[in-house]
């Protein structure tokens, strides 16, 4: 009979937490490059020249219809080919900002798209200067809106970070990898490992939840919960 | 001996995408079947079943598809079944499939009016006829888009599986690169044979959008 021991999974928790470290550290260089770079790309998808706005959508299609392992191999293994030396931790954050930048470009375009025209003019008829009306009236209510798909996509590429084991980064599914050759206690190691996983991925979406309702609070107005409960009843 | 990138090395890549098209097929088998009962399960009357339902979607939607493709693998062999790596790389790709499918499936049947769940009730349809008849004929036109979509997702992360040693078309590339040594052209055609496949049904996913948003101002 099957029994599951945990001990020898656990005596290895050092190299386990060594491991989730380096997940953390990828899933936030990630999440800021790649943001960004999603963020640059849907600016100049909406309002570059015609050229660039073709580069643009040639590269979210390129990247959004090809497997995040493939894109990891090409600039792991084809960079060095053409004397580009890259280390294994290297090739993953750059693998993984240009695949969260593609789908990123893709949800900020949407939200930019939903800010109506009359918006813009309405921030020109009140003398806003070009870069207010970019930052106050297009970009802060557009990413506001699409705050909670980015969101969606920030969780996704984090769970996505584990395939960088493929290229013997030890980040927390490596260790689980390298824990599990030296144990022979596969199974429970990948019970540990996913759970960490699962709690991570829960942890960051309500950390994340939070921050955007932080940033994009508009000034001088109060947290919706906060304004319900002085109104009595919520009524008018 | 290293040998060049020629048209017989294309060639096995494109037979090995076949085995990435069977892969595909097969989690969409079963993630579809999966998934429909955890989207039923999730709008059920029952409370430990939506309970259940939601707690499988959190579970399933927050653990790597890596890491449960290696549940799978060595769950089953520590377990004493000695499975061969394309039924474990199947039946993972299917459970990770069923928590996204059933989570879309969910939005698409509460998507469906509530005065039509109150309509067909009057006329004495039983649930089972409620859904056959009434609730799934009008969610299908809802969930068609995500769930194309979806696909390419799944067709993608099939390239995973090749850690376990089936030779799909990413792990066809690799051993053609270990072969040739030419990441570049090797990957990229890779890159290209996924895309000729995904890049098809994105356009469908977002015609089937665009019909349906037409259909609805409409």
């Amino acid at each position: 009979m099957f029994q599951l021991q945990f001990a020898p999974a656990l005596a290895e928790t050092p190299a386990l937490l060594r491991g989730f470290w380096l997940t953390i550290e990828l899933t936030v260089a990630a999440i800021l490059l790649g943001g960004a770079l999603g963020l640059a790309a849907a600016m100049a998808r909406n309002m570059g020249p015609r050229f660039v706005r073709w580069l643009v959508s040639a590269y979210v299609e390129l990247i959004r219809n090809t497997p995040f392992l493939v894109q990891l191999y090409i600039v792991f293994f084809g960079l060095p080919s053409v004397g580009v030396r890259v280390s294994a931790i290297q090739a993953s954050i750059i693998a993984m900002t240009i695949n969260l930048g593609a789908y990123a470009a893709e949800i900020f375009r949407a939200g930019i798209e939903s800010i109506h025209r009359s918006q813009i003019e309405a921030g020109a008829s009140l003398a806003l200067t070009r870069p207010q009306i970019l930052v106050h009236v297009i970009l802060a209510p557009a990413v506001s809106k699409v705050w909670p798909s980015l969101v969606s996509q920030f969780i996704l590429i984090m769970l996505t970070s584990s395939v960088c084991s493929f290229v013997s980064v030890e980040e927390l599914s490596g260790a689980a990898a390298t824990i599990q050759s030296a144990t022979f206690r596969s199974f429970e190691v990948y019970i540990i490992v996913g759970a960490v996983y699962l709690g991570f991925a829960i942890l960051l979406k309500s950390a994340l939840a939070s921050v955007g309702e932080r940033l994009f609070r508009r000034p001088g107005t109060a947290p919706r919960k906060a304004k319900l409960a002085a109104e009595p009843g919520g009524l008018r | 001996m290293i040998r060049p990138f020629g048209s017989d090395e294309i060639l096995f890549l494109f037979e090995a995408a076949r085995w990435t098209s069977v892969l595909s097929l097969a989690a969409l088998a079963l993630g579809g079947l999966f998934g429909l009962a955890v989207a039923l399960a999730r709008v059920s009357v029952s409370n430990v079943l939506r309970t259940a339902a939601s707690g499988y979607i959190t579970v399933v939607q927050g653990i790597p598809v890596l890491i449960l493709l290696f549940l799978a693998y060595y769950g089953l062999s520590t377990m004493g079944f000695d499975l061969p790596p394309l039924i474990a790389a199947s039946l993972s790709l299917g459970i990770y499939a069923s928590g996204y499918l059933g989570d879309i499936w969910r939005g698409a049947i509460e998507s469906v009016a509530l005065q039509q769940w109150e309509a067909s009730a009057s006329l004495a349809l039983t649930r089972g006829q409620q859904y056959r008849y009434v609730i799934i004929p009008q969610s299908v036109r809802i969930a068609l888009p995500p769930t194309v979509g979806f696909l390419v997702q799944l067709i993608k992360n099939t390239s995973i599986v090749s850690i376990v040693g089936v030779v799909e078309l990413t792990r066809a590339g690799q051993l053609v690169n270990n072969a040739t040594f030419e990441p570049f052209p090797v990957f990229l055609s890779v890159a290209a044979i996924y895309f000729i496949i995904c890049y098809p049904l994105s356009l469908i996913a977002r015609r089937l959008e665009a019909q349906f948003n037409a259909y609805r101002a409409g």
